[in-house]
């Protein structure tokens, strides 16, 4: 029996406008329910929804870094639902003229590979508002998120595991991050998972099944998204094992709500069809026409994408694949050092400086790398002090501490603070004779090759580094200790 | 669309817009949507091979505004004409399908 899983995601990322999609209101996560609405989110008759133009460019810089092909005339249609949250009984959204289609989107797997996702599509639309009903016999409306941006991203059904699904969830809220086009802020609500999945068996006889299509409703963390994927994978077989009717064909497609707290999925409608929604265009807007030069200006606004720039971290600057990723896990981060790098900074050194002092002390100060008050430049030239070898890599953190409330050059700061390596070879080897000299026994030890050998040579490294007040540097001390000990 | 509307596709729609209709309602529904419906294959006759589809009436695009927060309502005048609310939220029945599109 063979056994594949098949899966496409439906996405919804809240763009990062100030105000709403279709009115003025502020798009606000902890004001007071039912504070930021008007007439037009609340959906009272007579009013006119006019387009936020940010949110459409967002959209279309989004849809741009997905590799879409972008439609240069886009409407909105009406998709008619009624729902309590959603006050006009429609949600303004695309139907089938969207403004982008068919692209990708590469995603990185866990054996090094990339995997190539097709997008089907990303359109625009408005959130509805939300229910809550905990504990209560009635449900409380709070519309303030009514109208909000969202934008609608559709893979094909690329998928093939739970973990393929949480990769291009998390990679999606990297990219959209690296945009600027949406805060992705899991905890605020900002991206939401519908994945769609099924299986395809094929038994010992090789008759093929297709389990019936099941879409999974508002997940709104990772973790959740790939568990409900795996519970799925596990479900779809069980119920297959024990009846072969279980099929897309004689089932039709379902939707299921996720329960975080059992850890399962639960059956929640038959799936409604497309014509269910009676979609119809929305007469309230007019269309959108893309020409040349607004695309170019968006075309601008792009940057160079998260995975491409770990990819030339990994080749131009020869980090390895772990390190590339902590320093492009956001664009901040991945611009500062990459400025450092381009400052003139060793990459490697300018790697370890980052990721072992800058990061952790931007998340002390729940801030940022570049809002520590180091300038690439500085991080350039401390990473090039350790790299001549003018500065140890426990001083260099030490420099580095020190830059955080001093403006000086990190030479200038060494110097200052003592912490300057002595590598002149001609100066170490006067002092390397003088440690001879005054300790011929542990010198013997060395040159005998004993038991005793690295013990002395031990000794003798330590007389060294005491007479330069701890500022040798140890590998070409090291090196001259060893070349006399020798002869 | 020349097919015969049905009183079962009626009774559909009635239930997708939430919509309690008796059979009486059912029945007289049926009969002037299904003339509405002959009407559009009046239209239909028009031969239209050469004409491009239209998305709008109006012949106009692009009508933005700029992303600025403008006021809201208070919370007073957003709930003042809700049949029924509770502090600061409307109040629905409790709603069990906590699905949304
Ligand atoms: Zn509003």
């Amino acid at each position: 029996m063979d056994v594949k899983l098949i899966a496409g995601l439906e996405i919804h990322v809240q763009l990062a406008t100030k105000s709403k999609l279709f009115c003025g209101c502020k798009v606000g996560f902890e004001d007071p329910p039912n504070s930021n609405v008007c007439p037009v989110c609340l959906g009272l008759p007579g009013v006119l929804p006019l387009m936020n133009k940010k949110a459409y460019e967002y959209a279309v810089r989004t849809a741009l870094a997905l590799n879409c092909q972008m439609a240069r005339f886009t409407k909105w249609d009406r998709k008619s639902y009624y729902y309590p949250d959603l006050p006009k009984n429609y949600q303004i959204s695309q139907y089938d003229l969207p403004l982008s289609h068919d692209g990708y989107m590469e995603i990185p797997l866990e054996d090094g590979t990339t995997k190539k996702v097709r997008i089907i599509r990303a359109h625009l639309e408005e959130d509805a508002g939300k229910n809550l009903h905990e504990g209560l016999d009635h449900s409380r409306i709070d519309l303030n998120r009514t109208g909000t941006p969202l934008l609608e991203i559709v893979t094909e059904p690329d998928l093939n595991s739970p973990v393929e699904c949480r990769i291009l969830a998390q990679e999606l809220q990297k990219l959209v991050q690296f945009l600027g086009v949406s805060e992705a802020n899991m905890q605020k609500g900002h991206m939401r998972f519908e994945p769609n999945i099924n299986l395809q068996i094929i038994d010992d006889d090789g008759r093929e099944y297709r389990t019936p299509i099941c879409e999974v409703k508002n997940l709104n963390s990772f973790r959740a998204l790939e568990r409900a994927v795996a519970y799925e994978e596990w479900r779809q077989l069980e119920e297959w094992k024990h009846d072969h009717d279980f099929t897309l064909e004689k089932m039709g497609k379902q939707n299921r709500g996720w329960n975080d707290a059992r850890n399962e999925t639960i059956f929640q409608r038959e799936k409604e069809e497309a014509h269910d929604y009676r979609y119809f265009p929305e007469p309230d807007l007019v269309p959108v026409e893309l020409d040349d030069d607004w695309l170019e200006k968006i075309k601008a606004a792009l940057c160079e994408l998260p995975l491409a720039m770990k990819q030339r971290f990994i080749q131009d600057y020869e980090l390895n694949d772990y390190d590339a990723g902590v320093l492009t896990a956001d664009r901040a981060t991945a611009e500062f050092f990459d400025g450092a790098v381009k400052a003139g900074g060793s990459a490697k050194r300018a790697a370890n400086l980052v990721t072992q002092f800058g990061l952790k002390t931007a998340h002390e100060r729940n801030c940022r790398v570049n809002e520590l008050g180091v300038t690439v430049e500085q991080v350039a030239q401390l990473a090039q002090l350790v790299e001549e070898g003018a500065v140890s890599s426990s001083a260099a953190i030490t420099i580095f501490e020190k830059m955080l409330t001093d403006e000086s050059d990190p030479k200038a700061i060494a110097e200052k603070h003592n912490l300057i390596q002595q590598s002149d070879a001609g100066a170490l080897e006067a002092i390397v004779d003088e440690v001879i000299a005054a300790n011929l026994q542990a010198a013997e030890e060395v040159k005998s090759g004993g038991k005793k050998a690295k013990k002395a040579r031990g000794f003798l490294m330590g007389q060294v580094m005491q007479k330069t007040k701890g500022q040798a540097n140890p590998k070409i001390a090291g090196e001259l200790l060893d070349g006399k000990l020798k002869e | 669309m020349s097919e015969k509307l049905t009183e079962d596709q009626i009774r559909h729609v009635a239930k997708l817009a939430r919509l309690n209709c008796t059979d009486q309602e059912i029945a007289t529904f049926t009969t002037q949507l299904a003339a509405i419906l002959d009407y559009f294959d009046q239209l239909r006759e028009l031969d239209t091979t050469d004409v491009e589809p239209l998305a709008h009436c109006l012949p106009i695009h692009n009508i933005f505004r700029p992303d600025q927060i403008l006021p809201s309502l208070s919370n007073e005048q957003a709930l003042a004409n809700a049949p029924r609310r509770d502090g600061e939220f409307f109040s629905v029945p409790k709603i069990l399908d906590d699905s949304n599109a």
